[in-house]
Parts: C-alpha cells; structure tokens; sequence
C-alpha cells in the first residue's frame, strides 16, 4: 500500500504554548485511523494543520507526495482534495441543503451543474436525508445537520476526510446515525483520520488508533492492542477515566 | 390649504425621495467594496493589512466625526465643480453621498463581521479563493444583517436631507424651514413633518419585512 500523507515532526505554537511538538504520522490508502486523547492535548490542532486551517511552524505535512505549504498557490488544490467536517457542523444557514452540498463541486471545482445535483441528490438518498434537500439548515436536527456536512465533504471527492469530533455536540441519541454513516465509509474503503471521544465507536472502526497527549504520540497500535494492552501509563489511565465501576 | 400649497408638498415629497434614494445608492456604490475591503484587510480578516486598513479607517474616522451640517458647507466648493451649483437637491447628493459612504463601509464591516467565523473556514477548508468566500458565502450569510443596515442608512439619509433644507438643499426640509422658520407657517410645517415620519415609517416596515423574509436562520 501506498501513502496518501505523510506528517514529518511537525510542530505547532500558540504563543508560547506548544500544541503539537514534533508528530510525525503516515496514512495509507484505505486506511482510518483515530485519535484519541484528553481535551487540549493537540489532536484537533493536528486535524486543522493538516488542511492548512493552522499554518505549522516546523516539519512537513505531504498528500500524494507533494508539499501542502500554506505559502504556495497549490492550497486551494490540496484542500479539494483532504475534506474536513467539524463538530458544529459549519453548514451555510442561507442555503438549503442542496445549495451546501453543490457550492463548491459549483463554483471551486466548476464542475458541470446537472451531475453535481445529480450526485448530491444520490448522496442525500444514501444517509437518508432526501426529503430535506431543500431545507434550511435550521430546520435540521443535529444528527441530520452532521450527515449533511459529512456528504458535503464528499462531495468534492476527497482522497483523504478528516472529522473533527463530529458527535461531540450531539445529543446522545442522534450519535448513531451520524456513526453509522462513517462506519458505511470505512467499509467502501475512504482514508479517514477520525478525532473522536467515543472509544467504542473508535475501536469498530479504526484500523489504526493514536493517542495522542502534550503534542505529541504517545502511542500507537492496532485497536485490538491499544485498548487490551495499553504499553504507557498515560494511556492507561486516559482509558480508565472512560470506564464506571460501582465501588 | 390652496393648490400651490399641495403641489408644492408634493414637489417636495418627491425631492425628498430623489436626494434620500440617490445618495443611498451612491453611497452604496462606494460603502459596500470600502467595507468588504475593511473586512478583508481587518485583524481577523481573511488577508489583514494594517496598513490598508489604517489608512481606510482613519479617513473614515475623519469624515464620520465632522458634523452634517458643517460637511455640508464645507463641501460646497466641490458640489460646485460636480453639479454646477450649490443649492438645490441634486447637489445636496454630494455631501449627502460623502457622508454616507462612510457609515456605509462600517456598517458593512460590522455586517461581515457577525458572520459565523465556522463556515468562513468550511468554505476555506473546501478549497474556495478568498474571492469566492467573500462573494458566495460572507455576502450570502451577511445579506439579512446587510438589509437592516441599508434601511438605518435609508432613515439617516432621509432626515440629513431634511437637514440640508437649512442651506437651500431642496425637498420637505427645504420647504419646513423657509415655511416654518422663516414665514411662521406653522401648518405648513407640520404638515411636513409628519410627511416625513410616514416616509420613515415606510421605509423602515418594508425594510425591516424584506430581511425578515429573507433570513433561514430563524422563525
């Protein structure tokens, strides 16, 4: 298998707080990895470096082997081609669901008109959502809001997605059917990098898991591994503060 | 109340109407690409430049801070040399438009501002020009804040060119004042005056019904 992005020390500062110190991570094709770890350590800094949403301040982030680096006029390309979908959904309230999911294949991508609907409406029909397209996005559920913005970012055919704790606003019970769609993802084979807080979800899913803490992988390891045989302390205890026990 | 009377009010309505809608346009012409360009270049914009931005926000500063009616005459050299004349109501469009562009641009950059920084980013994070950001999504998102905005200006507009009656500007205010000021002819006075709140009346209710149709955010 082939790499789709490579992370090379990477590093990250806010001021003088070092968010990412030094990560370095491939991803193959095919490949979902997720990354856990406790609030403020890095992971969705790591996310956003990656689509240039944060400009890094040292190493080298590649996607197909070419330089993703904020100075260059090859951004715009490089987003087109790694889709993110964030936790508060971020959908354009003025449109309706058709008109978020086509305003980029539209107007970033030129794509023809008649096939991107076409493609959007098939999307919409996958995740159930069909009799929403001309809705607004307030008159969506948080559930339903997230599956929009997950096919919006399909919509501009990705080779990699990443998802930023996208059911961390949810409410519980709308949590399923937004998982549900990304698991259906990972089985037709999408590269995905997944920050995420549900560890059950992340262990259906993942091929790969990270853990990331203080800026920087503290572990790494198939999910069966990971969550049975953690090597670190840290990990260890980041995966009991998930578990309850009646004392 | 004799004919010449309500021909004259009438005259005058329609003055009124030319100087306020005119200049609000004119205004816009020039407010709207100042205000986008303030955005643009602002702290948290999508290119800041402070220098851009400085420059723009002092004359801004400058021209919001002198008074209406000082703006008035102290611009009547250059009224002269646009339109031929200072008195009269296309000429009270010049200071009328130079005070307005002004408040224009920063009632636009407050209108961009409020727009959600989340689906700027979206937006950014699918691949769009900062060009594309500006024109399909921040002017889409902003376009219900950008409505009431236009209808203040409309208002403030309205009652500056009432003011520029004190100089000869032309219109209801022009008749308010020689009429009522000048002749003691009270009636004829307050009758514009309430011609003038309808007008506001007016243009605030249909304002304020054209961006509540158009905002999906709520209702």
């Amino acid at each position: 298998m082939s790499k789709v992005l490579e992370i090379k020390e990477i590093t990250k500062n806010y001021e003088d707080i070092n968010v990412l110190d030094g990560v370095s991570l491939s991803v193959e094709y095919g490949e979902v990895v997720v990354i856990v770890g406790p609030s403020g350590c890095g992971k969705s800094t790591l996310l956003r470096c990656l689509n240039a949403l944060e400009k890094i301040d040292d190493g080298e982030i590649l996607l197909d082997g070419e330089l993703i680096n904020p100075g260059n006029n090859n951004l715009s390309r490089v987003r087109q081609k790694i889709g993110m979908v964030f936790q508060s959904y971020e959908l354009f309230p003025h449109k309706t669901v058709l008109q978020n999911l086509t305003l980029a294949p539209l107007h970033v991508k030129k794509a023809d008109k008649r096939e991107t609907e076409k493609e959007a409406l098939m999307l919409l029909e996958r995740v159930g959502l069909l009799s929403k397209k001309d809705s607004y996005p307030r008159q969506l559920s948080g559930g339903q809001k997230q599956r929009v913005a997950i096919i919006r970012a399909l919509m501009m055919h990705p080779e990699v997605l990443l998802l930023d704790e996208i059911t961390a606003a949810l409410d519980p019970e709308m949590v399923r059917e937004v998982l549900d769609v990304v698991l259906s993802l990972a089985k037709e084979g999408r590269t995905m990098l997944i920050v995420t807080h549900e560890l059950s979800f992340a262990r259906a899913v993942a091929d790969r898991m990270i853990f990331i803490d203080g800026g920087r992988i503290v572990e790494e390891a198939p999910p069966s591994d990971f969550f049975e045989k953690p090597k670190s302390d840290r990990l260890r205890k980041f995966l009991d503060s998930f578990s309850y026990e009646k004392e | 109340m004799n004919e010449n009377v309500i021909k004259m009010l009438i005259r005058g309505i329609g003055e009124t109407l030319y100087m306020t809608f005119l200049s609000v346009i004119a205004g816009y012409i020039i407010g709207l690409p100042v205000g986008v360009i303030l955005y643009v270049t602002g702290k948290k914009g999508l290119k800041p430049n402070a220098v851009i931005y400085g420059v723009l926000d002092f004359i801004i500063n400058i021209i919001r801070s002198i008074p209406f009616l000082i703006l008035l005459i102290l611009l009547i050299p250059l009224t002269r040399f646009l339109v031929g004349q200072s008195y009269g109501s296309t000429a009270t469009i010049v200071p009328l438009v130079i005070c307005a562009a002004p408040y224009i641009a920063r009632v636009v950059e407050s209108s961009l501002t409020d727009v959600d920084g989340g689906v700027i980013e979206a937006a950014r994070s699918m691949g769009a020009s900062n060009f594309q950001i500006i024109t399909k999504v921040l002017l889409v998102e902003a376009k219900t804040s950008l409505m009431t905005g236009f209808t203040i200006t409309t208002g403030i507009l309205l009652g500056y060119s009432a003011m520029s009656g004190t100089v000869g500007g032309g219109g209801l205010g022009d008749i308010a004042v020689r009429y009522g000021y000048y002749r003691w002819q009270t009636d004829i006075m307050i009758i514009t005056v309430i011609l003038l709140i309808v007008i506001f009346q007016i243009i605030q209710s249909v304002g304020t019904r054209i961006s509540a149709h158009f905002d999906h955010r709520k209702r």
